[in-house]
């Protein structure tokens, strides 16, 4: 390799390490929830079949912590990249819904698609996701047992 | 020669400080298990993945080689991958080379998940003609092409530019990917040529366990890759090409680390007997952060 190459090749790690990765989203904007409404009729309807499991939302919580938290916050109360999931707008939400984003993404505002998650362990998250507090309840910072 | 040693010193040198730095970054993975073939799955936006690679194949004709890669993949947005090789191989009873760089880019082309969901690769590659990583097939590759000394092989300087089509889908947690591919050495009048990678893989378990476990079935990801060479522009069609057939499987670690083995077959008589691959990997979360904050930029 010429040393014109490593040159390039650095500069190229280093340039598109800094580039914009993102449009940051901030909890407050409500327009960052927009998304839910766009779920169609029939992925809203959907029923959540892991809803009387009694370890989905444990294992929601680790599968929330390995795959979510760095955007969402480790209580899911928002961070720089992701809206917080305690929100009104998100604890609202039918589980369909959040299955349906979880699935598709947000692609344009820097949520990716998580179909690569098997479609239990969707599910297994969504159980977690309903069981937070709200932001406007009382005890912010813990799941509902 | 003192100066490609040094070259390759200090390539190496700024490569352990990428990960030394990367070291101290959060890291989650849930990767692939397919070596050659790609899903249509990006990079987790502002997400470094770290991968390295290892080929053993056998040569008839000519001596054994391992060729070996580096990976450099970055989530640019949740619909642009970014990402840089730096390739190299020893051919037993020869040389150990360096044999050039990729740089490859992967553009999701619809927003949502769909029927089939299509994602656009298109990669530069300044390879020599030593270079024996095998990433892909394609044209009238075969065996006896790699049987070169690398004295000789390595005079030979290709600038190539790939285009993929990739179409993936995943239905009950089955994943199943098609990739066509096209490709045209840009120096000399090299015809356009064309080759394919298929993949199937899923699971070993749908449903994940609420317990941070190394030996879940759920963090194993088993299945098969086929792929090979389909001609070029005016020879189109298998005559004269080789094609692969390779059960792959991943371990993707709850420490983060993705373990991947692949033994891939020959299918015919223009096919390596045997292409031994496995790689290691971990993802960096946070990575662009990280680095703008360095540079002085806003987190």
């Amino acid at each position: 390799m010429t040393r014109r190459s490593a040159v390039i090749l650095l500069l190229l790690i280093v340039g598109v390490s800094t580039a914009q990765t993102t449009s940051a989203h901030s909890g407050k904007d409500a327009s960052v929830y927009a998304e839910l409404a766009k779920a169609p009729r029939k992925a809203t309807s959907r029923h959540n079949p892991l809803e009387s499991d009694p370890d989905a939302v444990a294992t929601g919580a680790k599968l929330f912590d390995l795959h979510c938290a760095e955007c969402h916050g480790e209580m899911a109360e928002g961070g720089k990249k992701g809206p917080s999931l305690r929100a009104d707008e998100v604890q609202q939400s039918t589980p369909g819904t959040l299955f349906w984003l979880l699935t598709n993404g947000v692609v344009r505002r820097g949520m990716p698609v998580w179909s690569k998650l098997p479609e239990t362990q969707r599910w297994q998250l969504v159980s977690y996701i309903k069981s937070l507090i709200p932001a406007t309840g009382p005890e912010e910072g813990t799941p509902q047992p | 020669m003192p100066q490609i040693n040094l070259q390759i010193r200090l390539l190496f040198a700024v490569l352990v400080a990428l990960c030394l730095f990367a070291a101290e970054l959060p890291a989650h993975s849930q990767e692939s298990p397919y070596i050659v073939a790609y899903d249509h799955y990006l990079e987790e936006p502002g997400s470094l993945d770290v991968e390295y690679f290892s080929t053993f194949g056998t040569q008839r004709g000519g001596n054994d080689f391992h060729a070996f890669w580096t990976e450099f993949e970055y989530g640019a947005t949740a619909w642009w991958t970014t990402e840089v090789y730096v390739d190299g191989q020893t051919t037993f009873g020869d040389s150990t080379i360096f044999t050039g760089f990729r740089w490859e880019n992967r553009f999701r082309l619809l927003q949502r998940e769909h029927f089939v969901n299509p994602v656009l690769y298109i990669e530069y590659e300044q390879t020599s003609g030593a270079d024996k990583i095998l990433k892909e097939v394609e044209g009238h590759d075969v065996e006896s092409d790699y049987a070169v000394p690398n004295s000789l092989a390595r005079q030979e300087h290709d600038h190539e530019l790939e285009f993929k089509l990739l179409l993936s889908k995943t239905f009950q947690g089955w994943n199943v990917t098609e990739n066509p591919i096209a490709t045209k050495n840009v120096t000399g009048g090299n015809p356009w040529e064309f080759g394919y990678a298929i993949g199937a893989s899923r699971p070993l378990a749908l449903k994940a366990s609420a317990q941070r476990c190394n030996l879940c079935r759920e963090n194993f990801i088993a299945g098969v890759e086929m792929y090979g060479g389909l001609g070029d522009r005016y020879s189109f069609g298998l005559h004269d090409t080789s094609h692969y057939l390779a059960p792959v499987v991943a371990w993707n670690l709850p420490s983060d680390w993705t373990l991947r083995l692949s033994p891939g077959f020959g299918l015919n008589d223009n096919s390596h007997r045997l292409l031994l691959r496995w790689g290691v990997s971990r993802e960096f979360s946070g990575f662009g952060a990280a680095v703008s904050r360095l540079f002085g930029g806003r987190p």
